[in-house]
């Protein structure tokens, strides 16, 4: 099996906060950290090295800090990585972005697999993986929840997707995208030994020049359909709370209830 | 001079830092209120190799540097203390004497498999009259042919219940205990299942209540001659030099208990408000952050240069037991400053700060309370004290030769 | 390597954008701003620079004739066995707006098999002309016919505006069609609306985790598409009287040419539709234990909703991911919100903000979440909510 896995490396947004006086987001001291939709990727695919042999490539697209991110994943146990990092790459949108990963993917030569988190916590779009998918012209499977089975031999892959009504059981031929959900798995950490390597390991970054095959206007911002005009502060609900105090806890539970009658929503 | 952590120690901090995040910090809280121990969390940090991170790979080790052990024991002691005390007693004290003092036999027997995290050590000097005095202690190994039969009271074992390897300080020789002449102490490694070994449990302690804690009886304990450890009479040198890896943990662990109370102060400080400001914009509530800064940065320098000597194979004693006083007086002084920050609120549980100052308080005491440490300082300064080489040195940090499969 | 260019010679040093940068890429360096990889290359400081020191790379323009030749806005109906989703009539909703302001017509396009009734439907809700395109190959969503389908009627037909639900299968459909297309695609909208002078369609994302608000535009290609989550808009109120014209379709798809076999469906037991319910009473930290959910499931089957959880909850491995609204997890609009020990962090503001009327029980006065709350008591839950499911049992004699 050879498996490619498609990493983002993102600010931990759940450590992010807002300067109230400026309205900015402040990001000293905010952890970049692997997408962690990613992370349940690359344990899926270590998971599927380790069942049929193989190897696992990570490979992601960012600036030149990324490489934490690929290291940790090797650190993780994958066995390559490469990072896509130039100035032509920068401004992506999520075409331009699924444009030249499926190029350095072709580059790559065979696989059998790619797996990719179904989001990325900062942009949240899923857009990415089926974009790959249909650069490359293979099936996507997305949201996978459970690979059910997989046979290199016959080349199916089976898995069951989670939708809003349920889990669909879905069968596909290989080379095949998923994009994975949280409850696939439980992604291991790095080992000592994983931590070793990786420090040692020299990871190749690729730029626009080592994609020769490629259209380098659809890469970065001039490749990009899409154009941000206005970033701003989310709007504040009208939050004009009614504490409500009572004597007892019955007290205001009793109250809580009228009020909540009174507004009609139950 | 190279003040500079590697990639590699980042990593294993972040790799730390996670683990300690997600398997022990969402427990944590319950766990101590409970005053219960937990097996899994042990169970899963054999698992990730931190059982054994310094001890070389032929001996089932993760084949890392003592840097790297203090730099886990900051990022476990910052989430909860009773997960750094784990890797005090299994390796600062057990495990890293077996490397240093350890026949290849007994490495290989228990060496090994305590480095793999499938069994787990403790150490055992303290007994109920018996602590900073140590040549006090009334434990006795007698010798009956090709065993030692033991008989005694150790108390204050961190691991008590759990260990499955004691490391046991006895009287061999009866003649010198009477004149507390400590040349008669020796060491023992004693399995649990040996007959005559029984352990209990301590209740009721201030703090470290998600830890094990108690105590050891040994009944005509037999324990087989080839489990002495070092040579007969070498029980003390072998109990000090123990000492100066378990409080090298120690004075690490101190660390990220300080950085624990730095990051809730800070948090609070922006969030909550008083007198129309974030308490932040106070300025005796800015001095006591500052000197959280102060002292995490401080006991980190120190621990490091320990840590530093240790991979050099420089003897560290002095610097361990400097590091060891300072950053534990430290850390229950921002503890206790943390918990001023978060005022009412600081002094329930519903905030951590409160199990912050209750944990900080242990370490202050044992190994080696804060007056024991004055002492050594004072007598390094004054000459009275000096180290002298030892018979068995702990060995020097060689990457190559701790990262080779044997 | 950030795209901004400062032209270091006009720069006076104000600092205008440096408080402008949503991402804090920008500072002063000996009075001259200065940028770092942190740049996004949003533009956010472009307009507020006093003296146009800064400046993005030009992009290449498109034709307008080109564009003009793109006319019409479009949905997609997404269909689940032969029913269509409500989260499609929603879109056919604000489509309807969207044509209205354009002054064109609103186009549905019905895939599936054996969906007449559906493509009747989408006029009833306010669509003007249906692509109904009938065939067994389109039974069940698979991406790869339902995209060439959309693909090759785009490209026929050419829409300005395409807008699709941010289901699970919206997602996945049109991150194909727009990859195929090569158009732009903006997520998750939370807001559209047309530009009076460009004419352009804005759309408006959470992006950061809900911490900061994006309008997203897409001036060179066409359509301009976009997905919405559930219950963003409203839904319309159909109309059986509505007129409108039914074109049917004849796919050229065949079974043997499509890799993708639906197996099975394995429908989820038991558990309300979280982005269904009226009713969602949600658990965050302050429940401690997977045990801390049990009194907010019998207040919710009392008042018969849904039971959700912030995310701090569902990472410590207390209730399973199918629960978790906010960011991450699903967006509701319910009736009635209650948030037990719910802090109320803004990732989880962004999936509930919108309920009509949100209840925040917490210990802590200080909790953000009483800042969007209509009420709220401060205590601690295990008293408040199983007393308050008593009094509901009372009062609604359940």
């Amino acid at each position: 099996m050879n498996i490619i896995v498609c990493i983002k490396q993102v600010p931990d947004t759940t450590e992010v906060k807002i300067n109230p006086e400026t309205g900015t987001l402040i990001r000293e001291g905010v952890p970049s950290i692997i997408n962690p939709f990613d992370t349940y990727a690359i344990e899926e695919g270590l998971r599927l090295k380790e069942k049929f042999g193989g190897k696992v490539t990570v490979i992601s697209m960012g600036p030149p800090q990324a490489m934490e991110a690929l290291k940790e994943a090797v650190a993780m146990g994958a066995d390559e990585a490469i990072l896509l990092s130039d100035k032509a790459f920068a401004g992506s949108d999520t075409w331009a972005t699924a444009y030249t990963l499926s190029q350095a993917i072709k580059k790559l030569g065979e696989f059998d697999l790619i797996l990719c988190g179904k989001q990325a916590i900062d942009g949240d779009t899923g857009q990415v993986g089926p974009g790959i998918a249909r650069q490359l012209g293979i099936s996507q499977l997305t949201y996978v929840f459970k690979i059910r089975h997989l046979d290199p031999e016959s080349r199916t892959i089976v898995v069951e997707r989670l939708l809003e009504e349920g889990r669909e059981v879905v069968e596909t031929k290989l080379p095949a995208l998923l994009t994975v959900v949280k409850d696939i798995n439980q992604p291991r950490y790095p080992t000592f030994l994983g931590i070793r390597r990786a420090t040692r390991m020299q990871i190749p970054v690729w730029g626009a020049a080592d994609l020769p095959g490629a259209d380098s206007s659809k890469f970065g911002l001039k490749g990009s359909p899409t154009q941000v005009v206005r970033v701003f502060n989310p709007p504040k609900r009208e939050g004009k709370v009614e504490i409500i105090q009572a004597d007892s806890v019955d007290e205001a539970a009793s109250i809580l209830a009228d009020k909540l009658l009174a507004e009609k929503v139950i | 001079m190279d003040f500079a952590l590697t990639e590699e120690h980042q990593m294993v901090r972040k790799m730390v830092r996670e683990f300690a995040e997600k398997e022990i910090a969402p427990y944590i809280k319950e766990l101590d209120r409970k005053h219960q121990y937990s097996r899994d969390i042990l169970t899963k940090m054999g698992q990730q190799g931190i059982l054994g991170i310094c001890i070389p790979v032929k001996y089932g080790g993760a084949g890392m540097d003592y840097i790297s052990l203090a730099i886990a024991c900051e990022e476990l002691e910052r989430v909860d203390t009773s997960a750094r005390v784990v890797l005090s007693v299994h390796i600062g004290l057990n495990s890293l004497s077996l490397l240093q003092w350890g026949t290849e036999e007994q490495k290989q027997k228990y060496l090994v498999p305590q480095a793999m995290g499938q069994k787990i050590a403790t150490y055992a000097l303290t007994e109920p009259n018996a602590g900073s005095d140590a040549v006090g202690i009334q434990t006795t190994a007698r010798k009956e042919g090709d065993h030692y039969v033991l008989n005694g009271e150790k108390m204050w074992i961190s691991l008590a219940d759990v260990a499955d390897h004691f490391l046991i300080i006895a009287w061999t020789d009866m003649e010198k205990k009477k004149k507390r002449d400590h040349s008669g102490m020796s060491a023992f490694i004693v399995e649990r299942s040996f007959p005559g070994v029984k352990t209990g449990t301590i209740h009721g302690k201030l703090g470290v209540r998600a830890g094990n804690t108690g105590s050891i009886t040994l009944t005509d304990c037999m324990v087989p001659a080839e489990n002495l450890l070092g040579q007969e009479g070498e029980g003390f040198k072998i109990a000090m030099s123990a000492l100066d890896g378990g409080r090298y943990t120690v004075a690490a662990g101190a660390v990220g208990l300080i950085e624990a109370c730095l990051e809730a102060s800070v948090r609070y400080a922006n969030e909550r408000y008083a007198f129309g400001v974030p308490i932040g914009q106070h300025q005796l509530v800015q001095q006591m952050i500052a000197k959280m800064v102060a002292r995490r940065d401080a006991g980190r320098w120190l621990v490091y240069y320990a840590g530093w000597l240790k991979n050099q194979g420089i003897r560290n004693t002095r610097e361990t037991s400097l590091a060891k006083w300072i950053n534990c007086d430290a850390a229950f002084d921002s503890a206790a400053d943390a918990v001023q920050i978060h005022g009412a609120y600081g002094y329930c549980d519903e905030y951590d700060v409160e199990r912050y100052l209750r944990n900080s308080k242990g370490a202050v005491i044992y190994e080696g309370s804060r007056e024991i440490h004055q002492l050594i300082q004072a007598q390094y300064a004054l000459g009275y004290r000096q180290d002298k080489p030892l018979r068995c040195e702990l060995p020097a940090y060689d990457p190559v030769e701790w990262q080779s499969e044997g | 390597m950030p795209l901004l260019e400062i032209n270091k010679e006009e720069c006076t040093g104000c600092g205008a954008c440096v408080s402008v940068c949503p991402f804090g890429a920008l500072s002063l360096v000996d009075n001259i701003a200065t940028v770092d990889d942190k740049c996004t290359a949003c533009g956010a400081c472009l307009d507020v620079c006093p003296v146009n020191a800064l400046s993005l790379p030009e992009r290449p323009e498109a034709a307008a004739e080109d564009l003009k030749a793109y006319q019409g806005v479009w949905v997609w109906v997404e269909q689940f066995q032969g029913e269509a989703c409500s989260i499609s009539w929603e879109m056919v909703g604000k489509g309807r707006e969207l044509a209205n302001q354009r002054g064109t017509i609103l186009t549905a396009c019905v895939l599936g098999h054996n969906v007449g009734h559906i493509a009747k439907q989408a006029i009833a809700y306010g669509a003007d002309r249906v692509f109904w395109v009938d065939d067994p190959t389109l039974a069940v969503y698979r991406t790869q016919p339902y995209a060439n389908v959309l693909v090759e009627l785009v490209r026929q037909y050419k829409p300005e505006i395409f807008i699709l639900g941010a289901s699970s299968r919206g997602r996945d459909l049109a991150g194909s069609v727009a990859t195929e297309l090569y158009t732009g695609l903006t997520a998750d909208c939370t807001g559209l609306d047309i530009d009076p002078e460009t004419n352009l369609l804005r759309q408006t994302r959470p992006a950061f985790g809900g911490n900061i608000m994006a309008t997203i535009i897409c001036p060179n290609y066409r359509p301009q598409m976009a997905t919405v989550r559930h219950r963003v808009f409203e839904m319309p109120v159909p109309d059986e009287n509505r007129q409108g014209q039914i074109i049917p379709i004849k796919p050229n798809l065949s079974e043997d040419q499509i890799a993708t076999k639906v197996v099975d469906f394995i429908r989820q037991q038991g558990e309300v539709n979280l982005a269904d319910a009226k009713i969602i009473v949600s658990g965050g930290r302050g429940v401690g234990g997977p045990e801390g959910f049990e009194p907010l499931r019998e207040l919710a089957e009392v008042l018969g909703g849904a039971v959700g959880a912030s995310r701090a909850a569902v990472d410590a491995g207390w209730i399973p991911y199918a629960h978790q609204v906010g960011q991450t997890g699903r967006t509701v609009r319910p009736d009635l919100y209650i948030a037990c020990g719910i802090s109320g962090a803004v990732q989880h503001l962004a999936g509930m903000g919108t309920a009509k009327i949100i209840v925040a029980i917490n210990k802590d006065p200080e909790a953000p979440i009483f800042s969007v709350a209509n009420y709220g008591i401060v205590g601690d839950l295990f008293q408040i909510v199983p007393a308050l499911t008593e009094q509901f049992k009372k009062k609604l004699r359940r």
